[in-house]
């Protein structure tokens, strides 16, 4: 029975005791010891929430960079085309100017021929002229010796002209 | 088991060679052995006495062999306060004459003797109206005293370590405590309080540690330890008050409506519900008192009666068996240590969970 009967005097010690051991301890240790865990984990926590954000904000970047390379090979590839397509162009354009320019030469040329074969022309004209009053010249000097002669002369002289 | 050297180096005197098996005694001889060798008769042993004798409160602290520091004794008469060294009853052989009574030990309590050796009060009981109230400075207040010191020094430590090294990993002892702190918030105070566990905290960490520190000190068989403090029904009634005085303070409106307007329940049945709920309130923190101090108590019990079995033998070749069941009972008395601690504040926690709780339905 003794055993299980608190004694006043161990009661009252153990509670001044405790008391004084919580009051000491809730002050000078909880308190800054959970001070301190609560701010390390919060700490650790800002800092993973950072960290993610880092994170994010990297692969954003990363992402931006892609979409930045990929719009510049896509503006290369049409300032290619288009460069492409200039050269086409000139080339296209010089040539039709040089076709042009042949054909201008060419229409040049011919009209050139042309004069020059018309005065040809006119020159064997002049010749043939020159060379029918000849012939007529002769003609007429054989017909005034002979006048059978004369119109077989003629006649023969007629025959091997040839034009 | 923290008293069994004592027990043990008695007996050693008589069989000395014990002291090979039982390394505990090598330092001290037996308390009663100039008792016994004045006799020249061997004292018959009574295991249940002494077990009891050490499970129980005492005026003086045994340290070594035969040296035991005398306590102070402080009384509280209906005439006033007396104060005297216990050293005074030389070990229960002699009266103290006091300023206003005679007093005297028996079975180291504190008793008032009047004329013709009758015995006019004593300190043993909780009387009230008793004209003896004992506050004396014993062995247990002493023993609880160190555990304080010895848990602010450590702590006060811990916390500068934490104020020295902000910002970096703990180190040494603080690295030490931190989980057991941290187990104490995440596993006892958060699941079973919630939200507001944070008030409650300092509470929580003052009473798992100072069970804890208390009950690894009671297993301790030498000096500072010796006492059986945790097992001492004064301390688990102390700590089991606060547990209670603590949840009711904190009741909130659903606590209190739900004893004393129970929804549901038709009003005639209401004064019996007041008494049920009423029992519910005390029987609650009453297993608390009464669990630490049983578990305690009954680990001491069973070390110091297996440490006994030698001497109710008198047989040498017991103490191999008896040692090595001592030595398996007290790492389990460590287990048991924590695990008190653990359970009482769990519930102390879960009870003030219920009482804060708010209203679901």
């Amino acid at each position: 029975m003794e055993l299980v009967t608190p004694e006043i005097g161990l009661v009252f010690w153990t509670t001044v005791s405790f008391l004084v051991l919580f009051f000491l301890l809730a002050k000078f240790a909880w308190k800054p010891i959970m001070g301190a865990i609560d701010d390390r984990e919060r700490f650790i926590e800002d800092s993973l929430r950072k960290a993610e954000a880092a994170k994010d904000e990297m692969a954003r970047l990363t992402n931006e960079n892609e979409v930045l390379l990929k719009q510049a090979r896509v503006e290369r590839d049409l300032i290619l085309h288009e460069a492409k397509k200039v050269k086409d162009q000139i080339i296209g354009d010089a040539k039709d100017a040089a076709h042009t320019e042949g054909a201008r030469m060419i229409e040049l040329a011919r009209v050139e021929i042309n004069n020059q074969k018309a005065i040809a022309m006119a020159d064997v004209k002049n010749q043939v002229a020159s060379l029918s009053l000849e012939i007529a010249e002769k003609v007429l000097k054989q017909q005034f010796a002979d006048q059978a002669k004369q119109d077989e002369l003629v006649s023969q002289l007629l025959k091997e002209v040839k034009l | 088991m923290y008293k069994s050297s004592i027990l043990k180096l008695k007996i050693f005197t008589l069989l000395r060679i014990c002291a090979v098996f039982l390394t505990l005694n090598a330092f001290s001889l037996p308390v009663f052995s100039q008792e016994t060798l004045k006799e020249g008769v061997e004292k018959k042993f009574e295991p249940s006495e002494v077990i009891l004798e050490h499970i129980a409160d005492s005026h003086s602290f045994h340290i070594l062999g035969n040296t035991s520091v005398p306590l102070p004794v402080i009384l509280y008469t209906d005439k006033g306060f007396e104060v005297f060294s216990a050293a005074r009853f030389e070990h229960g052989k002699a009266d103290y004459v006091g300023k206003y009574y005679t007093y005297r030990l028996i079975n180291d309590k504190v008793n008032i003797v009047g004329a013709n050796n009758t015995l006019l009060a004593s300190a043993t009981v909780l009387k009230l109206n008793s004209s003896l109230i004992d506050f004396s400075i014993t062995r247990n207040v002493i023993s609880m005293w160190m555990s304080i010191l010895f848990l602010v020094i450590i702590f006060i430590a811990v916390s500068s370590a934490y104020k020295k090294r902000q910002g970096q990993a703990p180190k040494g002892l603080q690295s030490f405590m931190e989980p057991i702190i941290l187990f104490v918030r995440d596993d006892i105070a958060r699941p079973n309080i919630g939200y507001k566990y944070r008030r409650f905290m300092p509470l929580l960490l003052t009473i798992f540690f100072f069970i804890w520190i208390n009950n690894l000190i009671g297993l301790v068989p030498f000096f500072p330890g010796g006492s059986n403090l945790t097992g001492n029904i004064a301390v688990t009634f102390v700590l089991a008050l606060i547990t209670l005085i603590l949840v009711n303070l904190n009741g909130n409106k659903h606590y209190w409506k739900h004893i004393f307007v129970p929804a549901d329940v038709p009003v005639w049945i209401w004064p019996l519900w007041w008494v049920i709920e009423l029992v519910g309130i005390i029987s609650r923190p009453f297993a608390l008192m009464i669990r630490l101090f049983a578990n305690i108590t009954a680990g001491h019990i069973i070390v110091l009666s297996l440490i006994s079995l030698i001497f109710v033998f008198k047989s040498l070749y017991i103490a191999p068996v008896s040692v090595a069941f001592v030595v398996f009972m007290d790492v389990l008395e460590l287990l048991v240590a924590a695990l008190q601690a653990f359970i009482f504040t769990l519930l102390t926690a879960l009870f003030i969970g219920s009482a804060i709780e708010e209203a679901h339905h």
